[in-house]
């Protein structure tokens, strides 16, 4: 049953991409259909697993023996247990509402089957992802979202800029899934097993060694997939895509992965306390990194990328404290998956009304205009900014608690976050939906459909009470505990002191941006006199520039170098033979003058060294 | 006296006929020349028979003059060959083998 | 003194001196002669040898025979064909004379510095069979028997091949002599052509003799006036057609 999870969407992706034109009338229906019959299979697979005993929730399925060469066997094998139905739920769940979204969003659009046939692969990639019993199934969904991924954000074929988005994100990410090879290899080295089960049980005698080894090339994987530092260069470029894409890949799924990886190999992680620190320094870096980008950008969709990297930070950062962290991760991404498809979708929905345009600075006033959007995606800035009782209050302040038992410094990184996110969060919904409009000529800002209001309406929903369904209706924790393990922190700082001091930091930083840029005029043009850190946050704190520096020229200059090398001194050399050759035949063949008389000449000189020699010889 | 002698004269004449060889143009003084020096192999032959006192040398000079006779006649049929379609007997001309 | 050793300088000097002369000739005839000169000082060295018979062969068949033919051909090619002294060939005369040296001074200094025992003389070994000609015959049909044949088989293929390379093929059919003869009495003047030298004109030496049926023959002019407008001189020859 859990085969057809993935079957269905497959069977989709390939129908609408190889059935062509015949499919355009129907496709975008049937896309729509295969996602919500996967989403209604996960459902039910979720309520079997429900009715098993706590310690027996899950269900395998082994298909076929993949590879079998000599010691090394992998099989083709799907196991669905606690972690991963939650994140079948959300994939198909979250998934379905913008399959839906995206009839009206791409009505416009001519090749709308074929992206919901990229849609749907994504889809079933993903599910494979997460659904795999063994790194190497895994690593099969890890490129086919990657492929997903780049042909969605290129999607736009006439746009340069959209193909070299699409070219940078695979690119980039193919230096992540270098980590995860590695990983693989090491684990076949280390355990001769790839299969989940195998490396939880062989982790215990393996090496500190290795095990730091095979988690740090997991964390490098990770970074790769889920733009964390220093592989977040192309989710910013990614945002060239259509809006429906960056809400379902580079919001809620795809950018998940690379948490569901680390959370996934916890008992690695869980005894190599240096690849441990190294997760959590690298959600730390990046999570304060994605809040500064975000504070500076005018275009909608990458400042809600900038957050995004942030709030992924959060969850990496919160799997790399150990036991005490996975469940707060797996619980933010969950909260965060929705209500950061709803910003994103409300973001869509926006960028509709106004012709398409992104630059916050031409908005302002809308939430007169486009009242539903409105609602949608303040109900969305309020939960992940973390006011109780939304859903991004439960999961990040359970994260920043947890981050201050381990630590102080990192405590103090997630709270500093938290405020900066609370400022640039607010920063767009006052130029967007306050102040004074600052609209084109000739722009009229419309609602959108109900086609696109509805996703955004169900995803509000679960903006506000996902949270509190999640920690009370059922308890994440338990029943994530089976299969990641629980740990209480250590020394806990009172969740009585924090909770408080966390909000001021909060009001704090949404005061300021509601001062900056709802109660003084936003100037239509952005402004060119602006501090170093503007600058700096305005060139994505010149990640671009330091990719190019270390590894673009070099790699150009020996690229020149050796083509130069090949030219002048290989051909060279056999040129220069060849050259060689023919001035010496060409020297050679003037002996043949055809007169006899030389001929004859230089038969007796031949006589001549041979009596010679002989004579000598005999002397 | 010395046997040495006569092969000493061989040894001159052979050289002379090499010599005309090498710097006379005209085909037919070419040809004298070996002529010239197939005599003056004869000539050794017969002295290393009167210096061995067997008569094999003699009887190698004579086959030697039988070949030579052979050769000058295929030889001298083909330079009234080539003199015919040529109208020249320079060995110089006939070059078509150059490079 | 004994007279082996007079023959032997005298035939000697005369052998080397028409060797010379054969290479430094001017006109092919002078050439002919100066080695039919030294073959026959050969022939006399041979019969003070002791190979009376070898001696006879080389008068009769090498001088007589071969260098006869070579006259025959000297007098097809062109009898006042002469060379130019002048070499063509850089470098040509200087190295053939280095290395002709060198070589004659190897073969010299390799005879010189073998030690022959004295010499023993066919003498007896002509005694042996009752005379040289016996002797050799001995020798040829018994011992050489095989290189006899040899040789007879590739004298046969020598006159066999000098008469294919000679052959003249005929593209047309020869003219029978009725034919000729009806050409005659068609062309215009039946009679006889007038003897070379008739119907001169003048008497100079760059006008060019007749030919019988009137035409200039610039062949007969000495090559240094030969006139411009004549080129080919392929068109008449009497010898081929």
């Amino acid at each position: 049953m859990i085969s057809a999870l993935i079957g269905l969407p497959l069977f989709g992706a390939a129908l609408l991409l190889l059935g062509g034109r015949r499919t355009n009338a129907w496709g975008h229906y049937f896309a729509v259909a295969m996602s919500t019959s996967a989403f209604v299979i996960g459902v039910t697979q979720f309520l079997a697993l429900l009715s098993k005993p706590a310690e027996e929730r899950n269900i395998n399925a082994h298909l076929f023996d993949w590879i079998s060469v000599g010691s090394f066997t992998v099989p083709f094998g799907l196991h669905l247990d606690q972690l991963s139905v939650v994140f079948v739920l959300l994939i198909t769940g979250v998934g379905s509402l913008i399959h839906v979204y995206s009839i009206g969003y791409m009505a416009h659009d001519e090749n709308r089957r074929r992206f919901f046939g990229y849609l749907n692969l994504f889809v079933a990639a993903m599910l494979l992802l997460v659904l795999a019993d063994n790194y190497l199934l895994l690593y099969v969904g890890w490129e086919g979202v990657g492929l997903a991924s780049y042909l969605l954000i290129s999607f736009y074929q006439h746009k340069p800029s959209a193909a070299a988005a699409g070219k940078k994100a695979f690119v980039v990410n193919r230096v992540g899934d270098v980590g995860l090879s590695v990983a693989i290899m090491l684990m076949f080295v280390t355990f001769k097993d790839v299969t989940f089960g195998g490396v939880s049980e062989h982790a215990q005698h393996a090496s500190g060694h290795s095990l730091t080894l095979i988690g740090l090339a997991l964390l490098l994987a990770a970074c790769g997939k889920s733009a964390q530092f220093p592989l977040q260069s192309w989710l910013l470029d990614a945002m060239e895509g259509p809006t429906p894409v960056s809400a379902l890949i580079h919001a809620a799924t795809m950018v998940t992965a690379g948490v569901y990886l680390i959370t996934r190999a916890h008992a690695i992680f869980d005894l190599s306390e240096t690849a441990r620190t190294a997760v959590v320094v690298i959600g730390a870096i990046t999570l304060l990194l994605g809040a500064f980008i975000g504070t500076a950008k005018d275009d909608i969709k990458k400042g809600l990328a900038g957050s995004t990297m942030s709030q992924i930070g959060y969850m990496i950062l919160a799997a790399g404290l150990g036991p005490v962290g996975y469940v707060f991760a797996i619980f933010h991404l969950l909260t965060h998956g929705m209500f950061k498809a709803g910003l994103f979708l409300g973001a869509g929905s926006v960028m509709h009304g106004m012709e398409d345009d992104v630059n916050m600075r031409n908005y302002g006033a809308l939430r007169g205009a486009m009242k539903i959007t409105y609602i949608t995606f303040g109900l969305g800035f309020l939960a992940i900014i973390g006011v109780p009782p939304f859903a991004g209050f439960w999961s990040k302040d359970e994260i920043i608690h947890a981050a201050f038992s381990q630590n102080l410094v990192v405590g103090l990184a997630t709270l500093l976050g938290a405020g900066v996110t609370a400022f640039y969060m607010t920063r767009m919904m006052a130029m967007t939906f306050f102040g004074e409009s600052r609209w084109k000529k000739g722009v009229h800002p419309h609602e959108s459909p109900l086609v696109m209001t509805a996703p955004m309406i169900i995803l509000a929903v679960g903006s506000v009470f996902g949270g509190l369904a999640l920690k009370f209706l059922g308890n994440i924790e338990l029943w994530l505990e089976p299969v990641v393990g629980v740990a209480a922190p250590k020394d806990p700082a009172s969740n009585a002191v924090l909770i408080p001091v966390t909000l001021t930091v909060v009001l704090v930083g949404a005061g300021y941006g509601w001062l900056k840029y709802a109660k003084t005029p936003v100037p239509s043009v952005a402004p060119e006199n602006v501090s170093l850190l503007t600058r700096a946050a305005r060139a994505d704190a010149y990640g671009d520039a330091l990719n190019e520096a270390v590894f673009m020229r070099p790699g150009q200059y020996l690229t020149r170098a050796l083509v130069w090398f090949d030219t002048r001194a290989v051909d060279g050399l056999v040129g220069g033979l060849s050259a060689t050759v023919g001035g010496l035949s060409a020297r050679l063949r003037r002996t043949q003058n055809g007169l006899v008389r030389s001929y004859a000449l230089t038969m007796l000189g031949g006589a001549v060294l041979i009596a010679l020699v002989l004579l000598l010889v005999r002397l | 006296m010395n046997p040495n002698n006569y092969l000493v004269l061989a040894g001159i004449l052979f050289t002379i006929g090499a010599f005309g060889v090498l710097v006379r143009r005209n085909a037919i003084i070419v040809f004298m020349s070996v002529e010239m020096m197939l005599n003056a192999a004869n000539l050794a032959f017969v002295a290393a028979s009167h210096i061995t006192g067997t008569l094999d040398g003699q009887v190698a000079a004579f086959f030697v003059m039988t070949v030579a006779a052979a050769e000058v006649v295929v030889g001298l049929a083909i330079i009234v060959v080539i003199f015919r379609t040529r109208r020249s007997a320079s060995i110089d001309e006939a070059s078509l083998l150059k490079y | 003194m004994t007279g082996e050793v007079v023959i032997f300088w005298i035939t000697a000097i005369f052998s080397v001196i028409g060797a010379v002369g054969m290479v430094i000739s001017r006109k092919a005839v002078h050439s002919a002669l100066w080695v039919a000169f030294a073959m026959i000082n050969l022939a006399v060295l041979y019969f003070s040898l002791g190979g009376a018979f070898l001696g006879t062969t080389q008068i009769v068949v090498y001088t007589g025979a071969v260098m006869m033919l070579f006259l025959f051909v000297l007098m097809i090619v062109g009898v006042d064909s002469s060379d130019s002294l002048i070499e063509t060939i850089k470098g040509q005369r200087l190295v053939g004379t280095i290395l002709a040296f060198a070589f004659g001074a190897l073969l010299t200094s390799a005879i010189t510095s073998t030690g022959f025992s004295a010499a023993n003389g066919v003498a007896a070994a002509n005694n042996a069979n009752g005379g040289n000609i016996q002797g050799l015959a001995q020798l040829i049909f018994g011992r050489y028997l095989l290189a006899f044949e040899v040789t007879s088989a590739l004298l046969i293929t020598a006159a066999l091949g000098a008469m294919v390379l000679a052959h003249h093929e005929r593209w047309t059919p020869r003219k029978t002599q009725a034919q000729l003869q009806r050409e005659r009495t068609l062309s215009g003047h039946p009679t006889p052509m007038p003897n070379p030298g008739v119907l001169a004109l003048h008497n100079s030496v760059d006008t060019p003799a007749l030919l019988p049926d009137g035409s200039p023959s610039q062949e007969s002019l000495p090559r240094i006036f030969k006139s411009v407008e004549q080129s080919d001189d392929s068109t008449n020859n009497e010898v081929n057609s």
